[in-house]
């Protein structure tokens, strides 16, 4: 059967769906922000969207392009300055789920968003960290959305952005970290969660069509699986429509400008 | 107490070679007018405090007024890479700029710190990041009460701060709503500063009583340029101009088509360029 969805809408979907009505999610610009709308829009509609240019409970109607769009405080319950956002919001403890994305990950869900290359030296001069560093630590859980490829899902990232696991194990209890870290890593392939003891992020569900070899040809480390690994349910007519209708309204707002 | 001029005697006034400048704004009220002024005026060897160095700085580094950037998010948001940024990192052009990298937390907390007249920034920060090898102004202290380690950076002291805000009144105070930033500590963080605003009228009008206004006796200069935070917004007056963002990236990708925008767009033209992206205050704000 042919599937009538996009390997990345699916991706979003997936992400959508772990966001629970209580949350409070930081959210980040682009697939984060597509699918914590998209979660707002469908199965949480209670959920608060806080995104880092100090914008709590905001209710956008179209995707922000950047962090700080007028619709994001026009359709907030108040907004805040960003030194409080950081200092009360962030850092005292007030948010469930922070919802990164990044350019290389590893196998323990760090991301490096700063460079590829020496830091010296670049190659490429990526963006940097923005909200993240914090953010990884201080929110009580962390769900990335990163679709897949061997130059993103890297054995070794070249710089450490913001913490994942570290280096396994008890790695982030060590360095005084209270929080959770990742526990779901969502792809266009499949769902990760990071194994109890080694804080390794195994595949727990896979995609519908997707195949083992092919999530393995597009990690750069040896994949390893949960014993019981699901199929991700396929998303449905409404999950799908809500979405495209999200893009849709948002992509004649940029172009409108 | 605030003087209110044109922006380039603002900017003649204030703003000097070698000097150290903060040009806030968070993704709202950015002040590319002033930015533009800076340019024309050539002034060099600048360090460059922004949190997201955006547009604004991507054309003032482009035309080699900086000589270090001190940031926390280098791209153009929703968009890609700031071009300039990266050909200044990567290449060293026009010139080499050397980079203090910082997360947002840190420079949020630098700037308060700075207004509230600290030396330092402590917060909870960095713990796990590579960001503490590459910059020797993130250090940790001990906390002398609970004895928790705790991040420290140096508090932003900026020579100057650069804002635009919606409006201010005759004598200088200056209102600004919405997406607030860190202008009003970067203002207070500043030992000099400009506001560049949509408009200066008899009275700021209606707002909550808690509003956020900086008194006149706490700021430099004050310039009228509506309009003056295109392709930034003003809530209120006119919305964040997203397809410019989108058409920046193929204006900045190459050095050639960045120079023949920058000298048609900024060199050719004053302040004044800025009105036709201006709008009325929305009738609903009366």
């Amino acid at each position: 059967m042919m599937a009538n969805y996009k390997p990345n809408e699916m991706m979003t979907v997936a992400a959508a769906r772990a966001l629970r009505n209580e949350d409070v999610c930081f959210v980040g610009i682009g697939q984060p922000s597509a699918a914590a709308n998209l979660a707002r829009l469908s199965h949480a509609p209670n959920v608060t969207l806080i995104y880092e240019s100090g914008t709590l409970g905001t209710k956008p109607t179209v995707l922000p392009l950047s962090i700080g769009d007028g619709e994001l405080c026009e359709t907030a319950l108040t907004t805040v300055s960003v030194p409080e956002m950081f200092r009360y919001w962030l850092q005292g403890g007030r948010i469930s789920v922070g919802f990164l994305g990044g350019a290389q990950i590893d196998k323990y869900a760090n991301l490096n968003t700063t460079v590829v290359g020496d830091y010296n030296k670049p190659k490429v001069r990526l963006p940097g960290g923005g909200g993240a560093p914090e953010i990884a630590t201080s929110c009580g859980e962390i769900f990335i959305i990163m679709a897949q490829g061997k130059r993103s899902f890297v054995e070794k990232i070249d710089f450490f952005t913001s913490i994942g696991h570290g280096s396994g194990g008890d790695s982030r209890q060590k360095l005084g970290i209270k929080t959770k870290g990742p526990t779901r890593l969502i792809t266009d392939l499949a769902i990760y969660q990071p194994d109890p003891e080694t804080k390794e992020m195994i595949v727990t569900s896979i995609h519908p069509g997707v195949t083992r070899e092919q999530i393995q040809e597009n990690t750069g480390w040896t994949v390893r699986y949960a014993a019981q690994v699901a199929e991700t349910p396929v998303p449905t007519a409404q999950e799908l429509d809500i979405l495209r209708e999200l893009q849709a309204r948002t992509a004649r707002a940029h172009a409108a400008a | 107490m605030a003087r209110i001029t044109s922006l380039a005697e603002a900017v003649q006034a204030a703003v000097h070679d070698g000097d150290t400048v903060a040009m806030e704004g968070f993704t709202h009220l950015i002040p590319h007018a002033a930015g533009h002024e800076i340019i024309r005026q050539k002034r060099k060897n600048l360090t460059l405090i922004r949190m997201t160095p955006d547009l604004i700085y991507d054309q003032m580094i482009g035309m080699g007024c900086a000589k270090k950037l001190v940031f926390s998010w280098g791209g153009n948001p929703g968009v890609g890479s700031l071009h300039r940024l990266r050909d200044a990192v990567e290449q060293g052009w026009p010139n080499a700029l050397e980079i203090e990298e910082h997360s947002h937390a840190a420079m949020a907390n630098a700037y308060e710190a700075g207004a509230a007249g600290l030396p330092l920034a402590v917060f909870r920060g960095y713990l796990g990041s590579d960001l503490p090898k590459v910059n020797k102004n993130i250090k940790r202290v001990t906390c002398p009460f609970t004895g928790e380690e705790l991040a420290a950076v140096p508090a932003h002291r900026p020579d100057v701060a650069i804002i635009h805000a919606l409006r201010a009144d005759k004598a200088g105070n200056v209102l600004l709503e919405g997406v607030l930033g860190v202008q009003k500590e970067a203002v207070l963080a500043a030992k000099r500063s400009i506001v560049t605003v949509e408009e200066v009228v008899d009275d700021l009008g209606p707002r909550s009583l808690n509003a956020v206004v900086l008194p006149a006796w706490t700021i430099g200069y004050v310039s009228e340029v509506p309009g003056g935070a295109f392709p930034s917004y003003a809530q209120g007056y006119y919305a964040r101009n997203n397809s410019f963002y989108k058409a920046w990236d193929n204006i900045a990708r190459e050095r050639d088509t960045f120079l023949a925008w920058m000298k048609e767009n900024v060199l050719e033209k004053g302040p004044e360029a800025f009105a036709q992206h201006a709008r009325k205050r929305a009738a609903a704000a009366e």
